[in-house]
């Protein structure tokens, strides 16, 4: 809320600068976003008057206007409509500067000479009104500096007030806010009863009075239409954003800013019978006074008369209701809606105005008597007229209780770790408008305002007293409490380590969004129907991703345009994957991505591009972090977004945990990236499982080692002869490594040539020659029968 | 025979001293030296001499040879020497060529700023909790004292998937979930990614929150600030100020957002914390009049930008490598 720092001093003065005015508010819990001026930089600028108006002999939309200031009169040529005879308005003289350091000078506008400018709103920085020269009353008097005459040395504090503050969404509010917080009194605005002059009511009926439990009305008839708002009025209104519209409109406004009431003013005459405010019933229209016609769900307040609805209750009048140029009777509403009647209604229809903002933070149930004798009051002044009595319908059952609230010493003292005096406590409350009772000598009753509607419980008189004394005054301590030791899954391998480990292997990571566009999901995971965002910030953020791979591509190609072409990405974070049963598994995954060469450039680095292999290496150094990579398998195996011969599924214990893999080829060409770009993805819990060390006794006898050089038809596959290696050699043996593998010259096509190293040992004895060599027969046997091998001489 | 040992041995010193290099030298050794050498005959032609004579020149030619050997010894170790120092001349190598390496890579900013805050709290007894991403109502809102069309919802843009399914638009859903799992005393903190309907230069539609939680018997306001004022100065390793101010959130009571100032004088709003509110013990099963307790937020973004200089919320998630490797 934008209020003018002048106003608030008509009620409140404390001894303190606007700048530390707008500190003490913000450590008061009301803070301050801004302090400006209520207009732009200018001088030079008086109220002058228009004493003729021509057509420019060379241009149509020009006027050459003799303007006066009272003392001389000067030509200046004006291009707004609105210049004419007799307009007072804003004169910039030659010599004037205008916000943005703008210098008036003489000039010449298509060949006619202008001696300063006439000034528009937005110009001067008094709003961004650009809709003509300002038009000032007939009775300005000229020649006056437009800064005096608008009494523009004001500031503006904007204050972001939480919604649990709408008692302070006016200036009487923020008035005794400050009050409190300075220790002086607060101007009470004198408000009196305006006599009735005519007898004149209109019936109200109450039919849902959870929801308007009072409504206060009154008629008034005979205004003058003629009549003009006030300057002081409009410029109070225009420093708190609001524009002047209309007298009886700008006194609801006004009022609306003062007390925090929100009001409305029908035309009577186009009342017809009593007014009844009642729920919505589905489907029911109603034209707004912003001229849009909005159909109302049956969870909507209104206002409606015999022919149907008037007004969206607490949110807007209607547009056939309202009052006009025209209207000579009008019916004014001061009533309370309770908060949860409006609540989220304006937002439903996209609307937010002042009165429903209000109304949803809780107004003053016991304020609408003296907001509509203060807007009689008001409009008496201005437009005139002979009001008829106030009548108030009222369901004293559904207005809000007054809340007692228990507060005992012991709770304040332990929850701000002091031991705060009572007199300073009774002085907080009180001056917050509370009554206190002392019940006993360990608590008050404290009776809690009609205007505070956030105050229910013993912990919110708490923050009160906090917030009033200064949290920066409350004791500083460091929390004591028993600590046991914290778990440490010793089988567990930490993310951290994870992340680690793959940065000393030369990977970055990068965090991409967790939402993807629904195509590019689709081109990765085409079997997955993602699940959707009902209201996307972009087409391009649209739906939760099931894998980590297109972010991360993404990436690649955002640095791939930046003349990157060695990329090494990888990124942990939660995947989001729709089950069959309708459920959704969030899955922690660890995902990577390379392209470009093996070894970046440099002077013992090989220019080798990278393959398969390079990222296989990667996961099997991550899968051997817990000590099992045995536990793991890869298999080859199809994936929508991998190469379909240079891809495969990581496996543990028979379950699929990740894939690996060559980025497809047309996806590759799809996506616009450079080759060659290899991708993994894991399951994050089935990579952080890991073992605990286990001792098996060491054997003392020698190792023995036979190399066996086999050719075999290029399909088998590795694992398959490893496996059978396995299985034949017995189990003495200790391990198999593949030392070489070749295929080419030398070597008949089809077939490759694979160079094994065997490995025994026993336990418990040396082994015989003789035991070897039958283990490499049996070896070679299976080798040839169940692979297809030859020994290589 | 004995007047031609002191030539004898000249002789060879002049040899040995002439040798250039350990091949000669030995050439030298084995004439002079060596089971015919020129000395060691001397010694065979000591029968010739009386029993008288012989022990005396025995030793006076013992002593030239072992004069011969030591000029020998010495003369080798120069070689020696010499050789060494020539190879070793030989395979000098330029040192400041670039080493044979793998390179390093590196951890986002923003986990980064993670682990600094887990380590922090972690080495005074909070532990990691986590929980989902797609969250309820229920938890993201409802339990946290903000029922449906609640003003406060207005400050969450929330992303949702239906009406009952939304992106957490905070991580104290994870605190909830805690709380209805286990009974105080709790410490954790809750670090993760949540989700804002809102995209410009200040914000992101998605970022990174930790969240904190201790509740215990008599947990005081002042605890909290001793908590927080604690954390911010070892945070940026600076005496930074901290300034407590009163705030509001549904689900604490009081409420205070905390603003730091570096030295510049100006406040930076840096995180959000209060006293959890009574009503949210009472959702989660925890009684108000037995526990009480403090919660915490950060935006681990903002503290990334601050801590680092970094002036564009927007870098963090570009994922560019020129960015991302200033963090290694």
């Amino acid at each position: 809320m934008k209020f003018s720092e002048q106003w608030l001093r008509e009620w409140v003065k404390p001894a303190l600068s606007t700048q530390a005015l707008a500190d003490q508010l913000s450590l008061a819990g009301l803070e301050v976003d801004e302090v400006s001026g209520v207009a732009g930089h200018f001088e030079g600028v008086v109220v002058a008057e228009i004493i003729s108006a021509a057509q420019h002999p060379d241009a149509d939309k020009l006027q050459v206007c003799q303007v006066s200031d009272g003392n001389e009169t000067f030509q200046v040529v004006c291009g707004a409509a609105n210049a004419r005879a007799g307009l007072k308005t804003s004169f910039a003289r030659v010599g004037a500067i205008l916000p943005g350091d703008f210098k008036i000078k003489k000039a010449k506008l298509r060949g006619v000479e202008s001696m300063g400018m006439l000034c528009a709103e937005d110009e001067l920085g008094l709003s961004d009104d650009h809709g003509g020269i300002m038009e000032l009353s007939p009775d300005a008097p000229v020649g006056v500096d437009l800064r005096e005459f608008l009494n523009l040395n004001d500031s503006l504090i904007d204050v972001d007030l939480t919604p649990n503050r709408g008692d302070c969404l006016s200036i009487a509010g923020l008035a005794r806010e400050v009050g409190v917080l300075n220790q002086v009194p607060v101007a009470n605005i004198q408000i009196d009863e305006v006599a009735a002059v005519c007898d004149d009511t209109f019936s109200v009926t109450l039919s849902a009075p959870h929801a308007c439990p009072r409504y206060v009305g009154r008629v008034i008839r005979n205004i003058n239409p003629g009549a003009t708002t006030p300057l002081w009025m409009q410029e109070k209104l225009r420093r708190s954003g609001i524009r002047s519209i209309d007298p009886v409109v700008d006194v609801t406004n006004y009022v609306l800013l003062e007390l925090g009431q929100p009001m409305h003013a029908f035309d009577l005459n186009k009342l017809s019978e009593g007014i009844v405010v009642r729920m919505a019933n589905a489907g029911e229209t109603l034209v707004l006074l912003d001229e849009t016609e909005v159909t109302l769900n049956d969870d909507t307040l209104l206002i409606t008369d015999a022919k149907g609805p008037l007004a969206m209750a607490g949110i807007m009048g209607g547009d056939a209701s309202g009052v006009t140029d025209e209207t000579r009777d009008i019916f004014l509403e001061s009533a309370f809606f309770s908060p949860l009647s409006i609540v989220g209604r304006a937002r439903n229809y996209g609307l937010h105005t002042d009165s429903s903002h209000r109304f949803e933070r809780g107004v003053d149930w016991q304020l609408q008597r003296k907001a509509i004798e203060r807007a009689t009051a008001l409009l008496l002044d201005i437009v005139g007229g002979e009001p008829g009595p106030v009548t108030e319908a009222v369901s004293e059952a559904d207005l809000p209780t007054v809340p007692v609230v228990t507060l005992r010493d012991s709770r304040v003292n332990s929850m701000l770790a002091m031991e705060m005096p009572q007199a300073t406590v009774e002085d907080i409350l009180t001056r917050l408008g509370m009554t206190l009772n002392r019940r006993n000598d360990q608590a008050w009753d404290v009776t809690v305002p009609s205007w505070r509607f956030d105050i229910t419980l013993e912990v919110d008189l708490i923050e009160e007293i906090a917030r009033v004394y200064g949290y920066d005054n409350l004791p500083v301590r460091t929390p004591i409490a028993q600590l046991p030791l914290p778990p440490i899954a010793e089988r567990q391998v930490t993310l951290n380590r994870i992340r680690r480990h793959l940065m000393s292997r030369d990977y970055q990571e990068a965090i991409t969004y967790s939402f993807i566009e629904a195509g590019l999901s689709a081109q990765f995971d085409p079997n997955t129907k993602p699940l959707a965002l009902a209201n996307p910030i972009s087409a391009e953020m649209a739906v939760m991703r099931t894998t980590l791979w297109p972010g991360l591509i993404k990436a690649v190609s955002y640095n791939q345009n930046r003349q990157q072409s060695r990329i090494r990405l990888f990124e942990t974070g939660q995947r989001f994957l729709p089950q069959v049963n309708g459920g959704l598994l969030q899955q922690n995954t660890i995902a990577g991505v390379i392209a470009g060469n093996r070894d970046s450039e440099g002077w013992t680095a090989g220019k080798d591009k990278i393959d398969f292999f390079d990222i296989k290496g990667d996961v099997e150094s991550l899968l051997a972090l817990g000590g099992c990579a045995e536990a793991f398998s890869f298999e080859a195996a199809e994936h929508p977004a991998l190469h379909p011969g240079q891809a495969a599924q990581v496996v543990r214990d028979g379950e699929v945990i990740g894939f690996i893999g060559a980025l497809h080829p047309l996806l590759m060409k799809k996506l616009d990236l450079n080759g060659p770009v290899y991708l993994f993805e894991l399951q994050q819990d089935a990579v952080t499982l890991g073992r605990l060390p286990r001792y098996s006794a060491l054997s003392k006898y020698p190792e023995m080692r036979r190399d066996l050089s086999l050719l075999v038809a290029e399909q088998v596959n590795f694992d398959e002869i490893r496996r059978t290696v396995i299985a034949a050699a017995g189990d003495a043996l200790k391990k198999v490594t593949l030392f070489d593998l070749y295929q080419g010259q030398g070597i008949e096509a089809g077939r490759k040539s694979l160079a094994l190293g065997l490995t025994w040992q026993h336990p418990s004895r040396t082994l015989t020659d003789e035991e070897i060599n039958n283990s490499v027969n049996a070896v070679v046997a299976a080798l040839t029968n169940d692979c297809g091998a030859s020994l290589r001489e | 025979m004995m007047e031609n040992l002191a030539q004898l041995l000249e002789q060879g010193k002049q040899a040995v001293a002439q040798a250039d290099n350990v091949r000669l030298l030995d050439e030298v050794r084995v004439q002079y030296l060596g089971k015919k050498g020129e000395l060691t005959q001397l010694l065979k032609g000591l029968g010739k001499l009386s029993a008288e004579e012989r022990p005396a020149a025995g030793a006076k030619i013992n002593e030239a040879k072992e004069a011969l050997q030591a000029d020998l010894d010495a003369k080798k170790a120069l070689l020696e020497e010499a050789a060494l120092s020539a190879k070793l001349a030989s395979e000098k190598i330029d040192v400041t060529l670039p080493g044979r390496k793998t390179d390093l890579g590196g951890m986002h900013p923003v986990t980064r700023t993670l682990e600094r805050i887990e380590a922090f709290f972690g080495s005074i007894g909070y532990s990691v909790a986590e929980g989902p991403e797609v969250e309820d109502d229920y938890h993201n809102f409802e339990a946290l004292n903000i029922p449906a069309h609640h003003p406060a919802r207005a400050m969450h843009d929330t992303f949702y998937f239906d009406a009952h399914t939304l992106l957490r638009t905070h991580t104290s859903p994870v605190q909830v979930r805690t709380m209805e799992e286990k009974q105080p005393p709790i410490r954790i903190i809750c670090p993760g990614r949540v989700y804002r309907c809102d995209y410009d230069q200040t914000h992101s539609p998605m970022f990174h929150q930790v969240e904190g939680l201790l509740i215990d018997k008599d947990v005081s306001f002042a605890d909290l600030k001793g908590t927080l004022e604690e954390f911010l100065r070892e945070f940026f390793e600076e005496d930074v100020k901290v300034r407590f101010r009163p705030s509001y959130f549904p689900f604490t009571e009081p409420s205070i957002e905390v603003d730091i100032d570096r030295g510049d004088g100006k406040w930076l709003e840096v995180l959000g914390c209060g006293m959890v509110h009574p009503k949210v013990f009472e959702y989660s099963g925890i009684d108000p009049e037995v526990y009480t307790g403090f919660a915490f937020g950060m935006g681990v973004e903002r503290l990334a930008m601050l801590r680092y200089g970094v002036n564009d919320l927007r870098l963090f998630f570009e994922n560019d490598l020129r960015f991302l490797g200033q963090f290694r």
